[in-house]
Formats: C-alpha cells, sequence, structure tokens
C-alpha cells in the first residue's frame, strides 16, 4: 500500500519501496485498485465518507500476505481505526474483512525488521542527516527504534540526533489547514531543532509530515531538504 | 477560511492572539517545560509506574460500573458522621446550595480552596450574584482573581503570569500590599501570606473541592502544596465541598495507589506537601458535602465518552501537549484547557459550546501517552469531531463536508481514482499561483506546496513498475 499522497505527490517514495523491497528479496506487488486508507476523513470526522473508501482498501488489500505501507500514520488508521468506521457502517462483514486485513498491514520499518529480520539493508547514503520519529509511528504503532537501527547500518551517513525529536511537527491531517497557526508554530520549532543539527536531510517516514516540513523549509530558502526514509535505505554506491 | 469549516473559530482565533503573545509564548514554554522534567524526573523513579497506572484506571473503571451504590454508600458513611449530603443535577442547582447554605449561616464572606469543580460551576460569580463574596486562598487563584483574569491551567492557574507580572497584579490590586514590593518569590509569598491571614482568621465558611472521597469510610481528601487549603478546611466553622461524583473511590486502601499517582504526574513531586482528610463533621464544624452531576452520567452512559471520567485532573497532558503549550488555556475558552479539556468540556458542556475543541489537536498521541489513568484522548477527538461533524450535517451542506464526500467518491472507485490523479496534475499550474482557494490557502501562507510530479506513482507502475 503506497499512500494516497505518495501516488499523486511523491512517487519516488514508492518507486523507492518498491527498489528496496526486490533488493531484499520480496515480490512486490501494486494493486491499482488501491486508493486511500480513508484516514483523512476519519480524522476530520466524516466517519459515513470513510465507510466507501474502507471497503475499497478491504477489496484491494485482501489476499496478501503482508501490506507494506511507507506511512506510519496510514499504517496507523488501517490498524487502529479502520474497525470504528466499519461498524459505524453497521456491516459485520466489513468488520470481518477489516479485522482479518488490517494486522497484515506493517508500518515499512516494522516490515523490514521483524517480517524480513534485517537492519543493514546495504544502502549507501553519503550525507549528514537528522530523523524526525513521527508521532503516530512512534506513539500508534510503537515503532521504537527499528528506523535508527536501520539508518545506523547505512554506509556513509552522518547520523545527527535531533533535540525534542519526539515532540509533533504540527501537520496533523487537515489540522494543518484547520488550525494553520498552531500548526506552523510547531512546525517552525521543528526546523529550528532540525536546522541546529547542521543536517543537509531531514528524514522521517511519512511524506505529510515530510510535506509540511519541506514546506517550511523550502520558504525559508533553508538549504536543508526532506527526505523518506524509503529513499535513503533505497540509495546504493550504484544509484 | 470561513465559518463552513467545521469547528474553525473560535479557538483558531484565540490561538492567534496567543500565538503573538511573545511573553505569554516565553511563560509558557518555561513554566511547561520545568514541569514536564520534573514529571518524567519522578516518574522514573518508580519501578512499577506502569502497574500503579493500569491499576488505577481499572480501580475507577469498577467504581464507574457500580457508581450507583458507591454513591449511596459515601452518603450513609457520611450522614452517619454528622455530614449533610446534598445532590446538585447540575451548576445552577449546585451554586444554589452553596449560596443557601452559606446564607442560612449568616455569612456573607468565604475563603476558597483551589477547586476545579467550583470553577466549573461558575460558583464566585453566582456567589456574588447572590451577595457574597469568595476569595481565593490559593495563590496561584489569587493572582488570576485579583488580576481579575480566568485560570488558564487546571493545576497552575496562574501558569500565564510570570512574577514581574504578579508584582505588578499585588501592587495593584492587593489591599495594605508594600509599595515597594518585590518580584522574588519570597517577597510576593510573604505578601500573599500577609493578606490571606487575615481572610484564614476571619472568614465563617470555607468552601472546597475534594482530589477523593472514600465511600466505605466517608473520608473526603485533599491534596495540596501550599497549606492553604488546610487552613480553610480547619478553622472556619462551616466547610462546605464540591465533588464531582466521579472522584469517588470504594476503598481507603484504594488511595495508595491515587496518592503515588498524582503527586507525581501533577506537580512532579514524590509526595505532595500537604494531604488532609476529613471523616464527617469535625466537633464545632459544620460540614455539606455537595455531589455535583453536572453532565457525568450521561458521559458515563457513553461507551465511547466514559474514560473520561478516570480523569483525577493532574494536567500531565497539558505540560506535554504541543498545542497547549503554545497557545495556552485561555485559546480553549473552556474551563479545562488543554488535550483533557478537549474532551471533557464537551462531554460536560456540550459538544455545541465547545464545537472547536477537538479539532484543536494534531492527534499526535503525546497526552494519551504520559495519561497516569490511560485515557485514549486522541481516539475521544476523533469520536467527538464526528459528532460535530454529524450535528453540522443536519444544518446545511458546508464546502468542508462538499470536499469529504467528492474525495470519498473519488477514493470508493480506483478507475475514478486514477482519473482524479491524473487531472490532479494540473495541479502543476495552481502551485505557481500564491493566491489559491482554501483550504490550500491556509496552507501556503507560511508553506510552500510540494511541486506535482509529472507522473504518478500508478502510471509509472502500469508503464514500467511492473517489469
Amino acid at each position: 500500500m503506497l499512500t494516497c499522497i505518495n501516488d499523486a505527490l511523491f512517487p519516488d517514495t514508492g518507486k523507492a519501496v518498491v527498489r528496496l523491497l526486490r533488493r531484499l528479496g520480496v515480490d512486490v506487488d501494486f494493486p491499482t485498485a488501491q486508493t486511500c486508507c480513508a484516514q483523512p476523513m476519519i480524522n476530520t470526522g466524516y466517519l459515513d465518507e470513510a465507510v466507501p473508501v474502507v471497503r475499497q482498501w478491504v477489496s484491494a488489500f485482501e489476499g496478501y500476505d503482508a501490506i507494506v505501507v511507507p506511512s506510519g500514520s496510514c499504517a496507523g488508521a488501517v490498524r487502529h481505526q479502520h474497525g470504528l468506521v466499519a461498524r459505524r457502517a453497521g456491516d459485520p462483514a466489513l468488520e470481518r474483512a477489516v479485522a482479518e486485513t488490517g494486522p497484515r498491514a506493517y508500518e515499512l520499518t516494522e516490515f523490514l525488521v521483524d517480517v524480513l529480520g534485517v537492519e543493514d539493508v546495504g544502502a549507501y547514503f553519503p550525507h549528514r542527516v537528522t530523523y524526525h520519529p513521527t508521532c503516530h509511528s512512534l506513539r500508534m504503532l510503537g515503532v521504537g527504534d527499528r528506523p535508527a537501527r536501520l539508518l545506523s547500518h547505512v554506509r556513509g551517513i552522518r547520523l545527527v540526533a535531533l533535540p525534542a525529536a519526539e515532540e509533533c511537527c504540527g501537520f496533523g491531517g487537515t489540522f494543518a489547514v484547520k488550525n494553520a497557526e498552531t500548526s506552523v508554530s510547531m512546525g517552525s520549532d521543528k526546523v529550528r531543532h532540525a536546522r541546529d543539527t547542521g543536517a543537509e536531510v531531514l528524514v522521517a517516514s511519512d511524506n505529510s509530515c515530510l510535506m509540511h516540513l519541506g514546506g517550511l523549509l523550502s520558504r525559508e530558502q533553508a538549504g536543508m531538504r526532506v527526505m523518506h526514509l524509503a529513499e535513503v535505505l533505497a540509495s546504493t554506491e550504484a544509484s | 477560511m470561513g465559518a463552513t469549516f467545521v469547528g474553525m473559530p473560535p479557538f483558531p482565533q484565540a490561538a492567534h492572539t496567543a500565538l503573538a503573545d511573545t511573553q505569554l509564548r516565553a511563560n509558557l514554554a518555561h513554566a511547561t517545560s520545568t514541569i514536564r522534567d520534573k514529571r518524567a524526573h519522578v516518574v522514573g523513579e518508580v519501578d512499577d509506574w506502569e502497574a500503579l497506572c493500569s491499576k488505577a484506571a481499572r480501580i475507577k473503571d469498577e467504581t464507574l460500573a457500580h457508581l450507583d451504590e458507591h454513591l449511596v454508600r459515601l452518603e450513609e458513611s457520611l450522614t452517619a458522621r454528622g455530614a449533610f449530603v446534598h445532590w446538585a443535577r447540575d451548576a445552577e442547582e449546585a451554586c444554589a446550595i452553596v449560596a443557601q447554605v452559606t446564607r442560612a449561616h449568616g455569612a456573607d464572606e468565604v475563603v476558597k480552596v483551589k477547586s476545579m469543580a467550583t470553577q466549573e460551576i461558575g460558583l464566585n460569580e453566582a456567589l456574588e450574584a447572590a451577595g457574597i463574596t469568595a476569595h481565593e486562598t490559593d495563590l496561584a487563584e489569587l493572582i488570576v482573581q485579583l488580576g481579575q483574569d480566568t485560570p488558564s491551567h487546571i493545576l497552575v492557574p496562574a501558569i500565564h503570569r510570570n512574577r514581574a507580572e504578579i508584582r505588578d497584579i499585588f501592587r495593584r490590586a492587593m489591599p495594605g500590599v508594600d509599595p515597594d514590593l518585590t518580584d522574588s518569590p519570597a517577597a510576593l509569598a510573604e505578601a500573599a501570606r500577609r493578606y490571606l491571614r487575615q481572610k484564614f482568621l476571619t472568614a465563617d465558611v470555607a468552601i472546597s473541592g475534594a482530589n477523593f472521597a472514600v465511600a466505605e469510610t466517608g473520608t473526603l481528601v485533599l491534596v495540596e502544596s501550599e497549606g492553604n487549603g488546610r487552613m480553610c478546611v480547619t478553622l472556619p466553622r462551616m466547610l462546605i465541598t464540591v465533588m464531582g461524583l466521579e472522584k469517588l473511590v470504594p476503598r481507603w486502601r484504594d488511595l495508595e495507589v491515587f496518592l503515588q499517582l498524582l503527586p507525581r504526574s501533577s506537580t512532579g513531586e514524590r509526595m505532595n506537601p500537604y494531604t488532609s482528610m476529613w471523616t464527617g463533621a469535625t466537633e464545632g464544624q459544620e460540614f455539606h458535602l455537595i455531589l455535583l452531576d453536572n453532565g457525568r452520567t450521561a458521559t458515563l452512559a457513553d461507551p465511547r465518552g466514559r474514560d473520561v471520567l478516570r480523569c483525577i485532573r493532574c494536567s500531565a497532558c497539558l505540560n506535554v501537549c504541543p498545542v497547549y503549550t503554545r497557545t495556552g488555556g485561555h485559546a480553549y475558552g473552556s474551563v479545562y484547557p488543554g488535550p483533557i479539556g478537549a474532551v471533557l468540556s464537551p462531554q460536560l458542556t456540550g459538544v455545541a459550546a465547545n464545537a472547536s475543541l477537538p479539532f484543536a489537536s494534531s492527534l499526535c498521541g503525546a497526552c494519551y501517552e504520559v495519561c497516569p489513568v490511560a485515557i485514549d484522548i486522541p481516539t475521544m477527538l476523533v469520536h467527538l469531531r464526528s459528532e460535530a461533524v454529524d450535528s453540522a450535517r443536519r444544518r446545511r451542506l458546508s464546502a468542508e463536508r462538499s470536499l469529504m464526500a467528492a474525495a470519498a467518491w473519488a477514493m470508493a472507485d480506483s478507475e475514478r481514482w486514477t482519473r482524479a490523479l491524473r487531472a490532479g496534475r494540473l495541479g502543476r499550474l495552481a502551485a505557481r499561483r500564491r493566491a489559491l482557494p482554501p483550504p490550500l490557502s491556509a496552507w501556503v501562507a507560511a508553506r510552500d506546496l510540494p511541486e506535482p510530479p509529472r507522473e504518478t506513482f500508478r502510471d509509472w507502475w502500469t508503464r514500467e513498475g511492473q517489469r
């Protein structure tokens, strides 16, 4: 599962996931029936609108061994929120389908470390990097230090700790526009901490958070770019 | 963006003012990070912290499941000990009982212990209307009262003030204060002590809240730092306690859990300096307990919202909230601010009156992580958002709902979605424009939009990704 935002706006992340997983010997498919996990509707309170989207999700993904998601937030929605949408629909069949398919969704770092059992993915990335652990991967899924372990094996990387790393970046889905000023004040603190590290690249496992932080950095002409973890892990000396 | 977006004003408007107040930002950042660090330190010392937390949540859940029986038990224990127990359905009833009992005692002045329940019911204002003057005796509540201000934090109501501002308030509004008062903490505390001592010695009636009530013994428990609460509950001849009916624990030994959890979680202390306990009326004193419902039984009836009744008002969630720590409590426009306020206020006083609060969160989950009684605030916020959206459904078609419905329509079918994504690439042109419609206008005010790619992932996959 690529997530709608990656499909539409960040295809390079999707290509990186495909490249990385194939390099590790995984048989990768992208079921084109997939659209969105319905999180934008759910977290804005539009549960009725979320129902057909969750139905579409289930029909696109049933039957796969593992559903790999390069977003903690979308994986969190699938595992922790689809059930409440199904209950809202009052459809026991959908509830069963959600309970069957949802648990097979893994955030990318969970899949690499827990399912494939690898921490060294053979990546090469000769840059100064700081990592932002996104809220939903951290607190909803509990991915813990999996991203850090994966990054620690990347050759050529100079990894710098991000101060106040566990504080939210301020994206928060529609929060970013409904409470734009509060969102920006959170983001500007995150960006300040990131810039203080002297890193060239701010890495995270969720492009929605990075779209917000990247938008701030770009407006500031900060000379720091954002990049999804999958793209770092997919990089090799050949690429 | 207009009012067409559910939950927009007033939080975002209030936040606009708060975010621009650099003094407020500095005061909040300093105070919340200090308490947060102290809390993390003392919680880290307790080996079985997680076990304590789950035990506390379990005790609360079991109590709430049989609340009716425990409340009757409490009433029996108390009346057997010479106390008067009153039941108040809402704020108005509770205030009327306090005023009536105070009047019957012939008093027109009362001293008050810091209490969220009395803030919740607007007691000071109600007493004033009844010709009774209430004097707050908690230092921070006193600062708020003298400054003609409102509390902005559950535990530290004057958190938005620094000591220079407090000195100015005291100089301006505290009768008999030294005109050369400095802003040293000791001098400020001494000024408050002198002023309050007079009140303690002359007041005939004290009003308090309670942190806990033990049903089996009829014991009320008050946890505080300053000792001013102790003065209030012991000196005046009459004591009136207003307590939310969820504050009850069944057994004396349950306090073992909560008296460890509360100080560490709230002030970041191993133990709070003063714990006052009283069982019924003390000799020579009259004691009234008012059990306050004010929306609590309705909350108890809601399976998706009832966990909020576990709350022990420690306010740890405020101090870790990235929204609260930047906007402060006033922006919430409710007695209970911060994450817990955003779930509690709509449940106590209605979704309509607090429509913007469930949306005043990035759903980052820091509140849930820190909560000592494991209240899943993010999930409750989503639930309250859906209630706000559902009640708006009945009114009119909003721009937001049209947007969501259109997105859901496209996302419910992969052919439609593929066409929508291709059309979206026209956004390449739109992204170069600065004057964009809402909600993009709110985005680009401070952030650039990403440059849309030449090709969506699915088009790449269909073309060559499958190999």
